[in-house]
């Protein structure tokens, strides 16, 4: 087997509008995912994290295309397979999605388990129905469900957070090796986010998952689930370390940014202002000659819009700033 | 403080259904807001903090208590729209309060159609452009444009800027950020502030995030099971509270600081 569970490899991506326009949403996205690791992905709405998770299972249906990369699992590469074999070989067993609106990704005409049993039989067709329902019953009591009312329920009967706690029963029911989790928590309110996250702990330690992809907008909720942070920004990683270097010493002004428009309920920090990354992602249909960031970068300097700025190694983590290493970058965000 | 009362409620219930299926959204809640007060309602989905919210709004009907408004009970001012021309609210999805097939536009200035008398056509051009520059939102970038056209973040700032044009006193904030990306969160945040300074406008503020309660507001209400369980200002809710709810909300933000989920976190890469 080899070391990394998950490996993608200058992954492109791109979309093309229906008057021809190509957008590049993900432009040479690479990184690796160890046995047991969890690897948060942080950038604001339209930064291409979807469009990433949506590249890593394979799932180029148009207006979605493949541009060049590669993406492997447990070495193997799980692209170029066309969707109905994707979604019998891969889908499911290898990687599993928890998506964003899992609380509308219920079909509310259908019981629990008649979708969790489609779950299966889409993988298995000889299954016994029998079987199956004893197997559901077992997973589901284990995620601390009561699982014979739970599985004879429709979703409308069930309140938000049990509704969550289906949708990633279902999603993992075939021991997938990577989860990935689309923002999971965004629509949930702060109590029953952290009942999912400790479930998705749980589910690690049982063995159920191994890795996972844990995307998301907020960073402070990054800090508690994941070893490992990249900020994603207009379809690049912009930092890419461990958790404490990208939130308590980015080197990255977007990453900065990011952490200081975050607020906390501690004492003594109503004095400490969010601020706010003001303007809006640059536009992915055309060329840019700089850098990405750099129309809305607090800290810009005359060369940053001139050559593209690659991914490079500062402070034993990756970084696409130019001034990276410089006493510039200390004036973004503040403390924290 | 010597503000006079804004709204003030007297062992105000709201119960939905009837006989064995009756559910309590709200139950017996007293409270006062004052002028030129922020004030959160903070509680798990649930909890019953947007029922409450609608009843200020008078799109709810209490069940049994007293609401008053201005001193008077909210159910006198008659035609719902006077007492719309002085509440005003901001949702939590934007989208669905803005019509598709309208440009943004025109559904800013139709939001003169509440007033009793309609300004000059000249003057409500102005007042738009106005309102859309106090949202930082050039008025060209959204000329023309539907709102399925525009992020997210966009269509908050453009709910906001209604509430520039109205002008209320009160402005009732149901989850406003919750829809939102982090970064735009900060800025619909500073409009709210900029709210209450320029505008001395009184805002209630509906919201699960005690962190962000704790920001904005100058006093806050723990709601539970359809009841207030907690207030204060926001420095004793937050750093001695009483209650186990408000302990319970205070342990679940994810902080940077502090420990959240005890978990062996495997080596990372």
């Amino acid at each position: 087997m080899a070391d990394h569970v998950l490996e993608v490899e200058d992954l492109r991506v791109h979309y093309v509008t229906r008057f021809g326009a190509k957008i590049q949403a993900v432009d040479g996205v690479s990184f690796k995912l160890k046995q047991g690791e969890i690897l948060g992905i942080a950038g604001e709405s339209g930064c291409g994290k979807t469009t990433l998770v949506a590249g890593c299972m394979g799932l180029y249906i148009p207006p979605l295309y493949l541009t060049s990369g590669n993406v492997r699992i447990q070495g193997q590469s799980i692209l170029g397979k066309t969707p109905e074999q994707n979604r019998k070989e891969v889908l499911g067993q290898k990687i599993a999605m928890i998506p964003q609106g899992a609380l509308n990704s219920l079909n509310p005409t259908r019981k629990i388990k008649d979708m969790a049993t489609d779950m299966i039989l889409s993988h298995d067709e000889g299954a016994d129905k029998k079987g199956i329902y004893d197997r559901l019953r077992e997973r589901f009591s284990r995620i601390g469900l009561d699982a014979t009312t739970v599985l004879n329920s429709y979703p409308v009967e069930l309140p938000a957070g049990i509704k969550q706690r289906c949708v990633i029963g279902i999603s993992t029911l075939l021991n997938p090796k990577v989860v990935v989790a689309d923002e999971p928590t965004s629509a949930l309110d702060v109590s029953t986010q952290k009942s999912v996250i400790r479930l998705l702990f749980e589910l690690m330690e049982q063995e159920i998952i191994s890795s996972m992809l844990f995307i998301t907008h907020e960073l402070p909720l990054l800090r508690h689930v994941s070893s490992s942070i990249a900020v994603m920004y207009a379809g690049q990683f912009v930092e890419y370390g461990t958790t404490e270097q990208v939130i308590f010493d980015g080197r990255q002004p977007y990453s900065r940014a990011l952490m200081g428009s975050m607020l906390s309920a501690e004492p003594g920090q109503k004095s400490k202002k969010p601020i706010a990354i003001e303007g809006a992602p640059p536009k992915l249909d055309r060329i840019i000659p700089g850098c990405r960031f750099a129309e809305r970068c607090p800290i810009v300097q005359p060369d940053c819009g001139t050559a593209p700025q690659e991914i490079r190694i500062v402070g034993e983590r990756l970084v696409r700033c130019k001034y990276a290493d410089t006493d510039l970058i200390q004036k973004v965000g503040g403390e924290i | 403080m010597t503000e006079p009362l804004k709204f003030e409620a007297k062992n105000l219930s709201r119960v939905f259904g009837h006989g064995k299926k009756a559910t309590t959204a709200v139950n017996q809640v007293s409270f006062s807001i004052r002028d030129k007060e922020i004030i959160s309602l903070v509680g798990q989905s649930g909890c019953g903090k947007t029922v409450l919210a609608k009843m200020l709004l008078r799109l709810e009907t209490p069940t049994e208590g007293d609401l008053f408004f201005n001193g008077k009970p909210i159910a006198a001012t008659g035609d719902p729209k006077n007492h719309w021309r002085q509440v005003q609210a901001v949702f939590q999805d934007p989208f669905s309060c803005f019509n598709q097939f309208f440009t943004i536009r025109s559904q800013l200035k139709s939001s003169f159609r509440l007033f009793e008398t309609k300004p000059s056509e000249k003057e409500m051009e102005d007042r738009v452009d106005q309102a859309l520059l106090n949202v930082n939102i050039k008025p060209k970038e959204v000329e023309g444009k539907y709102p399925f056209e525009l992020s997210g973040g966009q269509m908050q700032r453009m709910l906001l800027a209604r509430i520039f044009i109205l002008k209320p006193q009160v402005l009732i904030a149901d989850e406003p950020t919750s829809m939102v990306d982090a970064c735009s969160r900060a800025s619909i945040l500073d409009y709210l502030m900029k709210l209450k300074e320029e505008l001395s406008m009184t805002i209630v503020f509906v919201t699960h995030d005690i962190g962000l309660a704790y920001y904005v507001s100058d006093s806050l209400y723990i709601m539970h099971k359809g009841e207030i369980v907690e207030r204060g200002t926001p420095d004793d809710v937050t750093q001695r509270p009483k209650s186990d709810v408000t302990k319970q909300l205070l342990d679940d933000i994810p902080d940077v600081h502090r420990e959240w989920i005890k978990r062996d976190a495997p080596a990372p890469a």
